[in-house]
Formats: structure tokens, C-alpha cells, sequence
């Protein structure tokens, strides 16, 4: 379909019906077309006089081209679906601040893999999560390059808004919404498109309780959830409805929340996980683990048996500190029995 | 010398978008110089100054700041080009959301925040719709859906926008933005006769003038009368 023919040939009418989206372009540029779905889209700008144009600012070329380009876009993102998912991400080397190449040739991680960033503040993981987050091509102050199965990324990566690479959580995220965990999620799943709504809100609860220690139901607000509830709901909503294929996480709090389980949850949901912690269970859980130092990769560690079998030992202490944690919650005294 | 127009909300974190953004053109050798505009009060120009940037403000006072800004742009490039800047950027709070200084062919970058709502993008005028890059602040403290959410919202009232988040703390994603903003085949060296992109919100009324005093006697020139609905009862 030319472009010309969607703003002046076709009625509102007809392009609702064949790109039923454009309601969120209409509602959000805030145009009542109440009263014009037989006109075109062209006749319906006409209809605001000059004073209407300046009094609320309206600019009528800008609607035009916007609205071609917003059809554009949703075609392209509803049409992501099917296209290939993203299987692996590689890094290839590039420099640290001295100049000096960074010590190792690539790193793949495939989708299901858990990868974690240790180095000292400052040394340069932001820059790590923004040459992934830009699919960097030699083009950033480290010259490393990022392919997306093996193939130099599409562009689309960097510029468009509903197609973001990476997703983050980070340790001071909150909620800043007046709504329930319902409309929240409802409101997510809008913006996303997804066709079976109730059903994707309904498993991310389910998610969502599965990590949380504390239950939480669908009438929440979801700013008064408490810490461990809100970061479950974060991290289910983000394994289930975020359209990123990577996750970045900037430790995780140990809390309110079953770590190792929301970790499963992002991986069994396609997710390829970079971890930036300190926290020896969260960085052993890891396949493998990357050493920053001097803004540039220095070593990557593959998580060895030994360290397996620490990680084994962790577990039982932090079960133990949870046991605890949940017998103190229920009112009961402790017991030293417990070790 | 190129030239572009920061503008955004109060406190949506553009000065430290800009001098993260400087810190990344710097390194390339690029010089870079500032002018920024603001109502009453900003002590911003310390900040530049710190980084040493070359700063010069412009406080409107009494009058509308985007009146300011265009009546004085003319003079602030000719500036930039006296120190020969091979980038002049000006920086303008959006004070009423309907603000937008924006020029033709000058690249427009649009400053906002994640915490400001998600209803915001529709309450912004111009200076969101017509910008050429929106650079979305502190992705860091909202939850991934707030934030994916809030692009969607933006990207409905401006798709031809590139998005780009910014962490204006760890300036995550200021590099990014620099490649953007920068192209060393541009050269202005004035912006004479340019036009705005979007007329500025106009008003000619008594109060415009000093009125104080309350009360239609004392109103003329552009007024007009909010609809309450009891017109009838007149």
C-alpha cells in the first residue's frame, strides 16, 4: 500500500480494521476520531481550524509522517515474532584503557547461559553492559565488537525503541506506578501487543509467588509490595513479557527471594543472563565468569568442581539463614539444634 | 561548527546528559562549549565550568524563555564561533510542556525521565514531538516493564525518534549518544534567517503587560474563557 493512500485515500474506518494498533497512536497523540471513522486521516486533520492548530500544538505534517512510520514500526515488531530468536551473543576483544588488547579472542554465550561479571567499581563493567546494550562494531572506546548468532546485528537494535537487546535489573529498581500488580501487568502486556493477556498475567503471578517468599494476589498495589515481592515480580515479569532476549543483572539482593529459582526462571525462558555481583553463591551459579580489570576483559574463568562443591556448601548455609529467616517471620525461637 | 538544542523538563537530568556526552567528545579531540538557558535561577554553569567547559548562561527573567531563547540564539552561535567550538550546544528547561526551541536542520534532542510518569509523553508538546533523538534518564531505578512501557509511550507520539537511554550517573550510553549528535561534515556558521520547527505558545494580554489586578475589567488582548458548563445560566 503507497503511503499516500493510507492518509488520504483510506477511511479511518478501514485502517483500524486492517491495523487495529493505530488506536495507540490516536489515543496517545490524544486524537478524538469520534465522529470521523468514515473520513480519511487527512480529512480528519483538516478539520482543525488555525486556532485549534495552535492552540494545542498540533502538528499536522508531523501526524502524517508519524503515523506512516508508527504502522511502519508495529508491522515490523509484530512481525518479530516469528522471525529468527536470538541464540547467542558474542563479544570479540577489543581494548582496555592502556591501550592494551584484551586478553582473550571471543567469548559466545548461548541462550540458557549464565555468565557473571566480577571486577572492582570502576573498573569498567558499565561500559561491558553498554557495548552490549549499543551491539557495539569497533565503534565504542573499547573497539570490541558484538555478534548476534555469529552475524553483525541488525540495526534495529540500537534505534528503535520497542526492540531493545538488553533488559536490566538492577539493585535500586522500584516501582514508581500508582496501579495494582493486575493493571500493571495489563499495561505491559498492552504495550507488548500479546494476544492472550489474562493468561501471560495469570503465569507471571504464579512466577512471581514461586520466588517470593510472601505471597502476593492481583489487588496489590504494586508499590506497597514488600522488597522481595517486588523484585519477583520484576524478575518474573521481565523472564516472561520483556521483549529482550538479554538479561543484565546488577545483583541481586539475597532477601525475600529464592535466588537460584529466578535465575532457572530467566533461563528456561530463553534468556541469556550476564550477572555483574560479588556474591559468591550468585557468581559460582554461573558457567562462567568474566574478570574486568583496567576497563578491559582479563580472564575468563570457567566455574571449576571444586568451586561446584563450595557452591554446594553455600546453599546449605544460605537454606539455613532462610530456614531462620522464615521461623523468626512465623513468630518461633530458634533453636541451635538447627546446625 | 556544529549545533544542537537540549531541551526536556526540569530536573529530567539533561546537564548531566550533556557532560557525559562532552566527556566522550573530548576524548576525540572535539570542543565543545554550552549555553544555558533557564528562567530564574541555575547554577548549572558551575558544573560546566568544573568540567571546564566554556559556558555562558542566559537567565529570562520576566520574560518567556523560549521568546528568550530564539530572540538571543543568533548571538550565542555567533559566540560559539568566536571561540571557535567545533560543537555549540544550548540547554533549555521545558518550563510549561508546551515550550520547544527547536530549529530546522539543528539537531533536536529532547531530554526526559522514567520517573515522570507514564502519562508524560502525552502532556509534552513539541519540544517531545518534534525532537530528533529522545534520551530517556533513570532507567536505573525504575522496573524493565516501567521502562518499556515509557519508550512505547514515546514512541507513539514520536516514531520518527531514535530512543536512547542514558544512565546520567554512570553515563551509560553518553558515547553512544555523541556518535550521534556530532558529524564533522556539518558546518554552521550562523542561523540567520532558519526557522523554528514549531511556533512558540503566544500571549498578548494585560498581564502580559504588569497587570496585578483580578477581574474582567481589567483583562484585554488574547484572553479566553475556560468552559465550566453553566454558560447557560448567565
Amino acid at each position: 500500500m503507497t503511503d499516500n493512500k493510507i492518509i488520504s485515500s483510506i477511511s479511518i474506518k478501514e485502517l483500524q480494521e486492517k491495523y487495529p494498533f493505530i488506536i495507540n497512536y490516536f489515543s496517545d497523540n490524544k486524537l478524538d476520531i469520534e465522529g470521523f471513522e468514515d473520513e480519511t486521516f487527512k480529512e480528519y486533520l483538516d478539520h482543525f481550524s488555525e486556532e485549534d492548530i495552535e492552540e494545542w500544538a498540533i502538528d499536522t505534517e508531523k501526524l502524517m509522517e508519524g503515523l506512516l512510520e508508527y504502522i511502519e514500526q508495529m508491522i515490523e515488531f509484530l512481525g518479530i515474532k516469528e522471525e529468527k530468536a536470538v541464540e547467542s551473543l558474542t563479544i570479540l576483544a577489543g581494548k582496555d584503557k592502556s591501550g592494551c588488547k584484551e586478553r582473550f579472542e571471543e567469548i559466545t554465550v548461548n541462550k540458557g547461559d549464565i555468565i557473571s561479571i566480577v571486577g572492582p567499581t570502576g573498573s569498567g563493567k558499565s561500559r561491558l553492559l553498554a557495548d552490549i546494550e549499543w551491539a557495539a562494531q569497533n565503534d565504542t572506546p573499547t573497539g570490541r565488537t558484538i555478534l548476534i548468532n555469529d552475524e553483525i546485528p541488525d540495526k534495529k537494535w540500537r534505534f528503535s525503541s520497542n526492540n531493545k537487546l538488553v533488559a536490566q535489573l538492577s539493585q535500586n529498581m522500584n516501582f514508581v506506578m500508582d496501579l495494582t500488580v493486575s493493571e500493571f501487568l495489563e499495561l505491559h502486556a498492552k504495550s507488548r501487543m500479546v494476544e492472550n493477556e489474562d493468561e501471560v498475567i495469570k503465569n507471571i503471578i504464579e512466577a512471581a509467588n514461586n520466588l517470593a517468599g510472601e505471597k502476593f494476589n492481583l489487588d496489590t498495589p504494586i508499590t506497597s509490595l514488600s522488597g522481595g515481592q517486588s523484585r519477583a515480580l520484576m524478575i518474573a515479569d521481565t523472564a516472561i513479557l520483556s521483549s529482550s532476549p538479554i538479561v543484565l543483572i546488577d545483583e541481586i539482593e539475597n532477601a525475600g527471594i529464592d535466588r537460584k529459582k529466578a535465575l532457572n526462571l530467566l533461563v528456561s525462558s530463553d534468556k541469556i543472563v550476564l550477572m555483574a555481583t560479588h556474591d559468591p553463591i550468585l557468581a559460582l551459579m554461573a558457567d562462567r565468569r568474566i574478570v574486568i580489570k583496567n576497563g578491559g576483559i582479563d580472564k575468563v574463568i570457567e566455574t571449576n568442581m571444586e568451586e561446584k562443591k563450595i557452591l554446594l556448601e553455600l546453599e546449605e548455609m544460605d537454606k539455613t539463614i532462610q530456614g531462620m529467616r522464615n521461623s523468626l517471620r512465623n513468630g518461633e525461637e530458634l533453636n541451635i539444634n538447627i546446625f | 561548527m556544529n549545533i544542537a538544542t537540549f531541551s526536556g523538563p526540569p530536573s529530567s537530568g539533561k546537564t548531566s546528559v550533556i557532560l557525559k556526552t562532552i566527556e566522550a567528545l573530548k576524548q576525540r579531540g572535539i570542543s565543545v562549549g554550552v549555553v544555558k538557558f533557564d528562567c530564574l535561577y541555575t547554577d548549572d554553569d558551575i558544573l560546566y565550568e568544573k568540567a571546564g567547559v566554556p559556558v555562558r548562561k542566559g537567565l529570562s527573567g520576566s520574560l518567556c524563555p523560549d521568546h528568550f531563547f530564539v530572540s538571543n540564539i543568533e548571538e550565542v552561535v555567533q559566540w560559539g564561533k568566536k571561540l571557535n567550538l567545533d560543537f555549540l550546544i544550548t540547554e533549555s528547561a521545558g518550563l510549561c510542556n508546551r515550550c520547544s526551541p527547536y530549529i530546522q536542520d539543528i539537531k533536536s534532542i529532547c531530554v526526559i525521565d522514567n520517573l515522570s510518569g507514564i502519562n508524560t509523553p502525552k502532556k509534552i508538546g513539541p519540544m517531545l514531538k518534534s525532537a530528533d533523538i529522545v534520551v530517556i534518564t533513570k532507567g536505573d531505578i525504575v522496573s524493565q516493564a516501567e521502562r518499556e512501557v515509557f519508550s512505547s509511550r514515546v514512541n507513539s507520539v514520536n516514531p520518527k525518534a531514535v530512543t536512547i537511554h542514558i544512565n546520567g550517573l554512570t553515563g551509560q550510553g553518553a558515547y553512544e549518544l555523541s556518535t550521534l549528535v556530532y558529524d564533522e561534515n556539518e558546518e554552521i556558521d550562523t542561523v540567520k534567517g532558519k526557522k523554528l520547527k514549531f511556533p512558540m505558545p503566544s500571549a498578548l494580554c494585560s498581564y502580559c503587560l504588569g497587570e496585578t489586578r483580578i477581574g474582567e475589567d481589567y483583562q484585554m488582548g488574547n484572553v479566553r474563557k475556560m468552559k465550566l458548563g453553566d454558560e447557560d445560566d448567565r
